[in-house]
């Protein structure tokens, strides 16, 4: 079963310019597949997440690499044994290690890279209030000083000058 | 004898860019008119010697004269003429002299059209553009010459990645580096800017069209990239959060980041410091993803460990660039005065919210890019960052971009009514509410939220439309009055709106493609049918056939729909001769619907081959919308106000622009 906020993240993700579309097996080979539809679903939604370790940047759901498919045999195995998607990933993990994962877990390791958007974007609105509120107090809502005498004469002899073409 | 010729044109030119990045910057500090007006004739020459370079090596490979190493490593005799040309850009010294030689276009581009630039900042900017260049040809000639022999010459090449022989993939390169390289001039006039101090609206209005420029080629490059990964890879998947295609992605969301920053500093005289610091981030995530690609450090930290000359070149470049270009920011930023005011419900406002958008989602795909390199570099310890990661990161952001988009273009400067933008976007809404009950309806599976996406793109869509009806003043007064009006909109108003609308498109189609694709896997033997997606597909067989340099297997389908033949499709199994190399060659029946897409895989036991059948629905709307961005970027670079220099001399004709 897939939770409420993976559902939502996917549909995010799937909003984003250009996400992956990389949602179907590619290489999965007719002999894979699993007779119960539910479960080579699940196993679709596992390979997506499974690195193919002797690919570039590649999941074992789009390599045709003899070891991806090793790795997808090995998933539906798994699952046919009756283990949950969790445990599936903890057995490929506890073999391969944290590598083949292509969503890195939370970790004090990982923790700058997962707190780093969030981070980002709150600098980036600090940045834009800046931008939209400056520090001097120029901005809306606040009285500027009154006019000295000079500069009211000058206002004066601007106002009084015919107004030229506006060129935009 | 050429070949020599081409790499003594490349030391000249090097000679020319020292020449250039020295004497006029110097002329400029002493306002010595003279040593000035050395830079223009100095980037046409620097230009024209890279371009006898250039052609000297393409020379090279469209002869196959392979006693140049470079030809013989990368080329092969029966290739076809494009994929001898293309070749030359096909590996990583030749792409090298594309680049500078893009690099030298731009600068001679400013010296031959820049006529209404002030004299010390034209100066200064060919100047810096030309240390560009200086480091680049240097990188070139000390660690990656395309110009050296070998003795004895071998009898024939080693030949071109099979997969690289594809008419998108040549003309890729180029565009992606005239975008890429492009940015360079953006990053030239910031820092002639912060050297003179000077940074108004009319430095704005230079800058623009440049980066335009190389927004479109950057946008267009792109795209070909990912429409080729759709056809040529067999996989159907068009983005795959690659780092070499983030190396692409980042300067892009920058440089578009960078362009609307450019509008407000052009208008309203605001946004100076986010222009400057987006011009400057923009090139260099150019030369990163140069770094990123060209360095090797992805295949491997390792690999780059071992062989880490080019890589460290490349990496010092970027670091002099972005640490100086950074460091004189830092050093001046203060003296920018901050130019109109506005409140946070203006154009400006929405702007500011676009930058922050934007500049987060780069930074995310940087982190996510970077972040095993430099862990694995530090620690040691190997992680990776695939397509989920960037999904849940940088998804999220693009979802209020998007909400945001249409009441942008709509609020006005200064001080903007949101209640008042908000109606003239309810044609738009409405629009976009019947597309959500008309996807809830049509589609009965796929994600609970993807009509959202769809609804949402559509809202983009329309709301352009509504931006242009709105500028128009349809429906208030004539219609020939709205027409007439319609008629007199400047251009770069129309480029904004089809821009606009071509990101709602893609937005249509990512997510209709990624929600509702639908596949079918199995083994089928001649004579046998199946049906996807309202197509049924009958295999005929499989005929072998050769072609100029492969030999393959085509199988042939014929498709029908409701009992009405549509067409045959024929995906092919191919093995190049040179190098022997497997590429599978997808057959594609486009429709507006969508794509069906059949493969053709292995043979199985006892007769029968693997066959895979997508559907993707909507799938084109990705690569039209890019298409109409692109296009949308060439309307509003004709606007006159961006070929005619500074603004508010109307006695300055407009100048005979020679045809491009």
């Amino acid at each position: 079963m897939r939770t409420k906020v993976e559902g939502m993240f996917r549909i995010l993700a799937v909003l984003a310019l250009m996400s992956a579309a990389v949602a179907g097996a590619f290489a999965v080979e007719p002999d894979e597949i699993l007779s119960d539809p539910a479960l080579e679903a699940r196993a679709r939604t596992i390979s997506a997440e499974l690195r193919c370790l002797v690919c570039q940047n590649q999941s074992i759901d789009d390599s045709n690499a003899p070891l991806a498919r090793d790795l997808r045999l090995l998933v539906r195995e798994r699952l046919q044994q009756g283990d949950s998607n969790e445990e599936v990933l903890e057995f490929v993990v506890a073999r391969y290690g944290e590598f083949v994962l292509l969503r890195p877990r939370f970790s004090l390791r990982t923790l700058v890279l997962w707190l780093a958007p969030m981070l980002i974007l709150l600098t980036a609105i600090g940045i834009g209030l800046r931008t939209v509120f400056p520090r001097a107090p120029r901005s809306y809502g606040t009285t500027p000083p009154a006019l000295t005498g000079a500069e009211e004469e000058r206002l004066k002899a601007l106002l009084a000058e015919p107004e030229e073409p506006k060129n935009d | 004898m050429i070949v020599e010729l081409g790499h003594f044109a490349l030391v000249l030119a090097l000679l020319v860019a020292i020449f250039q990045m020295v004497v006029p910057a110097w002329g400029a500090h002493r306002g010595d008119q003279r040593l000035m007006a050395v830079a223009e004739p100095a980037a046409l020459c620097q230009f024209g010697l890279l371009l006898v370079a250039f052609l000297a090596l393409t020379y090279a490979y469209v002869t196959s004269d392979f006693s140049v190493l470079n030809v013989a490593s990368n080329s092969h005799s029966t290739k076809p003429l494009l994929y001898r040309i293309s070749g030359v850009w096909g590996n990583h010294e030749g792409s090298m002299i594309l680049w500078v030689l893009i690099l030298s276009l731009f600068g001679a581009a400013v010296a031959a059209f820049g006529r209404n630039l002030p004299g010390t900042l034209k100066a200064n900017v060919l100047s810096v553009q030309a240390s560009i260049a200086v480091a680049f040809c240097l990188f070139i000639l000390l660690t990656s010459n395309p110009f050296l022999r070998i003795e004895p010459p071998p009898a024939d090449g080693n030949g071109l990645n099979p997969i690289l022989q594809d008419p998108a993939l040549a003309f890729h390169p180029p565009f992606l580096y005239t975008g890429y390289v492009g940015f360079s001039i953006a990053f030239s006039f910031a820092i002639a800017a912060l050297m003179e101090g000077r940074l108004d609206a009319a430095w704005a209005r230079w800058v623009r069209p440049w980066t335009l420029l190389a927004w479109m080629c950057l946008t267009i490059g792109i795209a070909m990239g990912s429409w080729w990964a759709y056809y040529e890879l067999g996989w159907g998947g068009w983005w795959f959060w690659d780092p070499v295609e983030n190396a692409s992605f980042m300067p892009w969301l920058a440089g578009t980041a960078l362009l609307h920053s450019a509008v407000v500093m052009e208008k309203r005289d605001a946004l100076k410091v986010w222009t400057v610091l987006l011009a400057i981030l923009t090139f260099s995530l150019s030369l990163m993803g140069t770094f990123l690609v060209r360095s090797g450090v992805l295949t491997s930290v390792h690999a780059f460990a071992v062989d880490p000359q080019r890589g460290i070149f490349i990496l010092t470049i970027m670091a002099l660039f972005t640490g100086g270009g950074l460091t004189l920011f830092a050093w001046r930023a203060s003296e920018l005065r901050q130019g109109g005011l506005f409140s946070p419900i203006s154009r400006e406002g929405s702007l500011v919210l676009n930058n922050i958008l934007l500049t987060t989602a780069c930074a995310t795909v940087l982190v996510g890019t970077l972040y095993p390199l430099v862990l694995e570099a530090l620690t040691g310890a190997k992680i990776s960052v695939g397509a989920p990661y960037f999904d849940m990161t940088f998804g999220p952001l693009m979802l209020p971009l998007l909400i945001a988009l249409p009441f942008g273009p709509l609020l006005a400067w200064k001080r903007g009514d949101l209640l008042g933008v908000a109606q003239r976007l309810m044609f738009a809404a409405l629009l976009a509410t019947i597309a959500l009950a008309a996807a809830y309806a049509v589609f009965h599976r796929g994600p609970t939220l993807a009509p959202f996406g769809l609804a949402l793109g559509v809202f983009v869509m329309a709301g352009a439309i509504s931006d242009f009806a709105s500028r128009a003043r349809l429906g208030k007064g004539s219609f020939g009055d709205a027409l007439r009006r319609a008629f007199n909109l400047p251009r770069s108003a129309y480029g904004t709106m089809l821009a606009h609308f071509g990101v709602g498109l893609m937005v249509v189609g990512i997510v209709a493609t990624s929600a509702y694709r639908e596949e079918k896997i199995l083994v089928m033997k001649p004579g046998e049918e199946t049906s996807l997606a309202g197509y049924t597909l009958t295999f005929r067989g499989v005929a072998p056939a050769t072609g100029p340099n492969y030999r393959e297997e085509v199988g042939v389908f014929d498709v029908a729909r409701k009992g009405a033949a549509v067409t045959r499709l024929e995906p092919s199994k191919r093995i190049y001769d040179m190098p022997p190399q497997p590429t599978s060659e997808a057959g594609i029946y486009p429709a507006w619907r969508g794509d069906l897409y059949v493969v053709l895989g292995d043979a199985q036991k006892g007769g029968g081959f693997a066959v895979r059948i997508y559907s993707n629905p909507l799938v084109r709307f990705i690569w039209i919308g890019a298409l109409i961005m692109f296009f949308a970027g060439a309307v509003s670079l004709s606007d006159r106000r961006l070929r005619v220099g500074a603004p508010g001399r109307a006695r300055q004709t407009p100048l005979a622009v020679p045809a491009e």
